[in-house]
Parts: C-alpha cells; structure tokens; sequence
C-alpha cells in the first residue's frame, strides 16, 4: 500500500469506528451547545456587548468540545494495545499522525457545521461579511488546532493524567491560530473582506503549515515501543 | 573546583552589577529611580530566552544521541528558565505601575512572555507526569522543540495589536546614555554567568541522584 492509501484506511477505520458508537461526537456536539448556552447567562445576550464577544464565543466553544474529542482520540487505541499494531502495520509513524489528524478534522467539522448556525441563531447575529469567508477562516483555524492537538494528545494519553494534561500542555501552544482566528472572525461578521483579514489569513496559515509538518516529522520519535 | 570558581566569579559580577546599578549609574530623568529596576528586568528576560533556546537544542540533541546528559541540560535549563521568566512577569508590573500607571497591559511583549511561561510550565508539568525516565526524557525533548518553535508565531501573532513596550534597542542602537548602555551589559553578562552558575548546579544534583539510584540498586543486588 502506498502512503496515501493508507492514511485513507486509517480514516476510514476511524470514522468508522466513530460512526457506530457516535461516543465522541455525540459528547462534542453536546459540549459546545452546552457551552454557548453557559455564554449566554454568562454575557447577557441582547445588549451590544454580546456582538463584541460573540467571535470569541464560537471559538471558545469550538475548542472546548475540540479538546474533548481529542482527549478521546488516542484514548480508544490503547485498549487491546490498538496502537502497537497500527505502529505495526504502516511503514512510517507519520501516517498515524496524518490519519488520525484527518480523521479529527472531520469529527470537528461536523460538530462545528451544526454548532455555528444555532450560535447565529440563539444570539440572533446577523451576518455582514461574506459566508465563504467565514468557512473558509473556519476550516483553517480548525485545521491549525487539530494538527498540534492530535500530536499533544497522542503524547498526553501516554501519561498518568492524560485527561487534565492535554489542555494544559494545548493552550499555550495554540494561542497564535486562537488569535487569529477569533480576530478573522470578527472583522468577517462585521462586514469585513478579504483585504482586511488577510494578515490573519497568513498568521493561521503559517501556523497550520508549520504544525502539520513539525509534529509529523517528530511522530516517529513520540511513538516509540 | 570549576563549579566553585564559577560560583564565586558569579558572586563578585552580581554584587558588581549591584553596584553599577544602585550606585554609579544616574536615575533616569522622567521615570527615577523606579527605572532601575530595568536593569534586572531585561537581564532576566534574556536569561529566560536563552535558557529556552538551550532547551531546543538539548531536545535536538537528545532526540539525534540519546544521551542522558542532554535530558539533564534540557530540564535544568526550562528549570531556570521558568524562574527568570517568573521574575521578568514580576518585576515588569512593578516599573509600569508608577510609569503606565497599569500592572498590566496585553502588548505583545508582555504576552509573549506570559505564553512562554504556560509553554515552559507545561513542560515541566509533562515531565513530572510520568515514570519512566526515557520516557520522560523524549517527550521533554520533542515538547522543547514544539514549544520553542511556537514562540516566534505567537509573537508575530500578538504583535499586529498596538505596543507601548519602551523599544530600547532597536536598528540604530540603543536610546539610552553610555552610562545606562554600560550598566546593562554588564548585568547582562553578570545574569548569563548566573545562568552557567545555576546549570552547573542543576546538573550536579541530577547527577548526584543518579549516582544515588545506582548505590540503591547495587545495595539491593547485595542484600
């Protein structure tokens, strides 16, 4: 099999697996609804402030039900010792990484697929910017999140307390794509276009490239028998 | 004999630096003499950065040998680093309460600095989260190299919001008086030998636990 045939088995074992348990997509999706409705007591959502924090609201649920899913991603592989034959059967440990990346991309994308229409709809925003714009900062800022998520997860789930560990060792380390995307976000719901989001197009673009290469090229050191 | 010399060498530039900085150098004419609390300020941020630094490049050079000695510089370093960087978070409110007239502000400097603290933080967290010493040796080092990485990203990502952080040195020098240029080279070079102090320490002691666990292990063998 070649390289790319088998991250493809990988994400579709994953997915898979996902598919008929529905256990870590179904606590994500849960997680970030509960989470906008905690926002929404939090910050009382007619007043004008609301419109000032509601970019930071879709990403700081975003990334509370990510880290959820992300705890739960290497978590399965250890029973039945999963992940000694995975290292097993691929040649090179990045396809792991790679594949399991992917396979958490499209775990986030589904639960943010659903969650961002009913974040506009319970805060009642009205969107000014373009829609493809907002996808597309969506799509990237997840991709950067989940490329050094899924590294850090696989490095946490092989400590005593992986569950508290990952989002302390994730959060710094996320804090340029959390920047950017939130900034991104708010200029494009208020109107903005391309040419004012491009600088932070470029940050989460600079950051996605880098840590997807990086954590690839360290896979084969973390997973180690 | 090295580790002594080098700890009385230390003593004498710190207690010299002391001086310079208390004594000879003269108060800064808006600020006074709140503005000499710099000194410290910038000598320990430079020591926090390249303890951080020296924490890459053990991780590379543990990940490439596999010698343990590599794994003892790397956790020293971030060891001393996370303190220095502790008393740059602390010191830095205390000049910009009477000069910003704010503890705090989120320019990038200030949360750059923040960042690599919880990075730094979080490095010693995952090493004191698990047994195994090589274990515990490889991951230090690949979190090192992903840490250090990082750091320039977040700066740039930070730094497209307004900065009041004073830019003492920039392209064309320094906007400072000779007097103040002096002073805080050799606090510098005093807090960089505090450094070496520091690591040599570190790394005796780390040393002195694995000649421990040895002596442990061969007692049992015996009895």
């Amino acid at each position: 099999m070649n390289y790319f045939n088998q991250i493809a088995t990988l994400v579709r074992k994953d997915l898979a697996s996902e598919l008929r348990t529905k256990e870590m997509l179904s606590s994500m999706l849960i997680f970030a609804m509960l989470t906008t409705v905690v926002f929404s007591f939090a910050f009382d959502p007619d007043t004008e402030t609301v419109k000032k924090v509601f970019p930071g609201i879709i990403w700081v649920a975003f990334i509370f039900a990510g880290i959820m899913g992300l705890n739960r991603s290497f978590g399965g592989e250890r029973n039945n010792d999963c992940i000694l034959g995975l290292m097993l059967c691929t040649q090179d440990r990045g396809v792991i990484y790679l594949g399991k990346t992917i396979s958490n991309l499209v775990f986030m994308y589904i639960m943010e697929g659903i969650t961002l229409p009913i974040l506009f709809v319970l805060f009642d925003y009205r969107l000014k910017g373009s829609l493809l714009l907002l996808i597309t900062v969506v799509l990237l800022g997840t991709w950067g999140f989940i490329a050094v998520g899924t590294f850090m997860s696989a490095m946490a789930v092989n400590t005593r307390n992986s569950e508290i560990l990952l989002p302390i060792v994730l959060f710094p380390l996320i804090v340029p794509v959390l920047i950017a995307a939130v900034q991104a976000t708010g200029i494009i719901v208020n109107g903005g276009n391309w040419a004012d989001t491009v600088n932070w197009f470029r940050v989460i673009g600079a950051f996605d490239v880098i840590f997807t290469i990086v954590p690839w090229l360290l896979f084969e050191y973390l997973l180690e028998v | 004999m090295v580790r002594k010399a080098l700890g009385w060498l230390t003593f004498v530039m710190i207690l010299a630096a002391t001086y310079l900085v208390f004594m000879w150098v003269p108060n800064e004419k808006v600020m006074g003499p709140v503005q000499k609390i710099f000194y410290f300020h910038v000598a320990s941020a430079w020591i926090g950065f390249f303890a951080f630094l020296i924490v890459f490049i053990a991780g590379i050079a543990y990940l490439s040998t596999r010698e343990r000695k590599w794994d003892i510089i790397g956790v020293s370093s971030a060891e001393i680093g996370v303190m220095f960087t502790t008393i740059v978070l602390i010191t830095g409110p205390i000049w910009a309460r009477p000069t910003w007239n704010a503890w705090w502000t989120w320019d990038p400097r200030l949360t750059t600095t923040l960042v690599l603290w919880f990075i730094y933080l979080a490095y010693l967290l995952i090493r004191s989260s698990i047994h195994e010493e090589e274990k515990k040796a490889r991951f230090s080092a690949i979190f090192g190299i992903i840490g250090f990485i990082d750091v320039p990203i977040v700066w740039f990502s930070i730094r497209w919001w307004r900065t009041i952080h004073p830019v003492v040195v920039d392209s064309s020098g320094f906007a400072m008086s000779s007097k103040m240029t002096t002073t805080l080279m050799f606090s510098l070079a005093a807090f960089t030998f505090l450094y070496f102090y520091f690591l040599s320490n570190s790394m005796f002691v780390e040393k002195m636990r694995t000649e421990l666990v040895g002596i442990k292990e061969s007692l049992r063998n015996r009895f």
